[in-house]
């Protein structure tokens, strides 16, 4: 059994723009299936307004959607009693773009990775403090970074902070949106590197939304593409979606930029491989 | 290439900081020179200065907080220390300047075509239908629909790839001389960066206009730069043509920079391809 299941889901957005006119619905999901299995990566792709965004937020239990079920570890998310919803709060846990706004900047480093483990632990301090200086320097942090401020610390920082608030409970998964896009490129693969070792070191899943197909292939196992709320193609093979015929996929293939200057504008990627192949 | 004069001259800038604990210098040395037509990329980590170098190339930074020394010639006229009227006249007329947020770049209380048509008409001496007249044509040409529906919206009511284009369409309208575009396809997603980048490209095609292209991200240094100068901790430590800088990297950190690149799987197929 997969660890989580996405059946059917349908949401959409409504606004009643007025009082006298009929409401807008703006739907943006409609049938969405997915599974990830225990100890892999999806990486999550599409271009913005695909609805990426919303699928992480119905997965992780903010969202209610309209009709469809969220499946983890065997239980409906959104039918589950208090006590179950609590464990799963604690199984399933997120990570955002913004780094910033993810933290409250008036706590240092210390009490940010510490609420988890004070909701849930029973913690005396001194366990406690051992436990997040262990769980800084899993991120590649030190422990003298615990009395550090959000501000004093750079975006890629602060960015593992919030991935070690994630790690503190041991979660089965995590659920990845555009966590590593507003960081610069060495950052960037660092950070990947550091989810990637994480993933095999604890047996943790994936779910890594993001625009960019690059950061998506270097972690994912298999990989989904979404156009308009709807699944375009899943790929078990994450090379497949370079030979994709599917208009979505090669659409987000194609503005692909090149990765020298050699193959800049008749660079796009399908249309080289077209030419390979034939 | 000699015949071309530079448009744009930087000569030994240096920017400090301004602290109780004396100067703290954030950029050293900085040497630029922007040709007509051409791209210049600047690349470097985040905190390495690139934009606090474009800052001080449009006077932006605040004299009483920022040391900022050294020589800024645009045509010959020195930029560095000129009376704020006078540098109003030249930000947006001669360089203009493309932002990374164009969320807000712009006022969001007032129409794009509002913002527009003011652009226009502060350095210009176009009157008002004209002034629209040219926004028009101006967004048409930057394959934006409906222009003149456009002009009646609001920015939150387009999205960021579309708001990126207007901005554009705005720092072309002027054909100012040298553009400097600071991580303009960073906070766009995928389609939109392809799209903003060749629009870029016919820009400097088309108007010969110079541009400074800062940006983190490799594959758009690849798809528009001529010469890529690399920044680190306030220093340019490498500068050279974009091909040679992919190629034969100098710098120790050039190289750690080009090995940070996702390796893709058809990369291979490409190579035999191209060359």
């Amino acid at each position: 059994m997969s660890l989580l299941e996405v059946k059917e889901i349908t949401h959409s957005y409504g606004a009643s723009r007025s009082f006298w006119r009929k409401k807008e619905v703006k739907p943006v999901l409609s049938s969405v299936s997915l599974a990830i299995e225990e100890g892999t990566c999806l990486g999550l792709l599409g271009s913005s307004g695909a609805g990426k965004s919303t699928l992480g937020k119905v997965i992780l239990g903010l969202e209610k959607p309209q009709q469809g079920q969220v499946i983890f570890q065997g239980q409906d998310v959104y039918a589950m009693d208090a006590k179950s919803r609590q464990q799963m709060r604690r199984n399933l846990q997120v990570v955002f773009q913004d780094s910033y706004s993810s933290v409250n900047p008036r706590l240092t480093a210390e009490k940010i990775i510490a609420e988890p483990l004070e909701n849930y632990e029973k913690l005396s301090a001194g366990e406690q403090s051992r436990a997040i200086a262990s769980l800084l320097e899993q991120v590649g942090l030190s422990s003298s970074d615990m009395k550090k401020y959000p501000r004093e610390f750079s975006g890629g920082q602060l960015q593992r902070i919030n991935i070690a608030r994630a790690l503190a409970l041991k979660p089965k998964m995590i659920v990845l949106d555009e966590s590593v896009s507003s960081l610069d490129m060495v950052t960037q693969t660092t950070i990947l590197e550091l989810l990637q070792d994480l993933k095999t070191r604890y047996g943790l899943s994936y779910l890594f939304i993001t625009h960019d197909i690059r950061a998506a292939y270097a972690i994912s196992d298999a990989m989904a593409i979404m156009h308009k709320g709807q699944i375009a193609e899943v790929f078990q093979d994450k090379d497949a979606v370079f030979t994709s015929q599917q208009p979505a996929v090669k659409n987000l293939v194609d503005a692909m930029l090149p990765e020298h200057p050699r193959y800049r504008n008749a660079a796009a990627p399908t249309e080289a491989k077209k030419l390979f192949s034939r | 290439m000699h015949t071309q004069p530079n448009v744009l001259q930087v000569d030994n800038l240096n920017i400090a900081a301004k602290s109780s604990r004396g100067a703290l210098p954030l950029v050293r040395n900085v040497n630029l020179e922007l040709t007509p037509g051409k791209v210049l990329g600047l690349i470097g980590e985040s905190g390495s200065g690139k934009t606090v170098t474009s800052m001080a190339l449009m006077q932006l930074l605040d004299q009483r907080a920022m040391q900022v020394q050294g020589n800024i010639q645009l045509h010959g006229q020195e930029l560095n220390g000129m009376p704020t009227k006078a540098m109003r006249a030249i930000r947006g007329k001669e360089i203009g300047f493309i932002m990374q947020n164009p969320m807000n770049a712009f006022t969001p209380v007032y129409t794009i075509g509002n913002q527009f048509v003011e652009t226009i008409r502060t350095h210009t001496g176009l009157g008002k239908k004209q002034a629209v007249e040219l926004a028009i044509a101006s967004l048409e040409s930057m394959n934006l629909e409906e222009p003149a529906k456009l002009m009646k919206k609001y920015p939150f009511q387009l999205s960021g790839g579309m708001l990126q284009r207007v901005m554009i369409a705005i720092s072309m309208s002027l054909r100012p001389a040298v553009v400097i575009a600071d991580e303009p396809t960073t906070a766009l997603d995928v389609t939109n960066q392809l799209q903003v980048l060749k629009e870029l490209d016919r820009l400097r095609t088309e108007c010969g206009t110079a541009i400074l292209l800062i940006s983190h991200d490799l594959g758009v240094i690849s798809q528009l730069a001529d010469e890529v100068a690399v920044m680190r901790r306030g220093e340019i430590v490498e500068q050279a043509e974009v091909c040679d800088l992919f190629d034969r990297p100098q710098h120790e950190y050039t190289k750690k920079l080009l090995q940070a690149r996702p390796v893709m799987p058809f990369t291979d197929s490409l190579n035999r391809l191209v060359i």
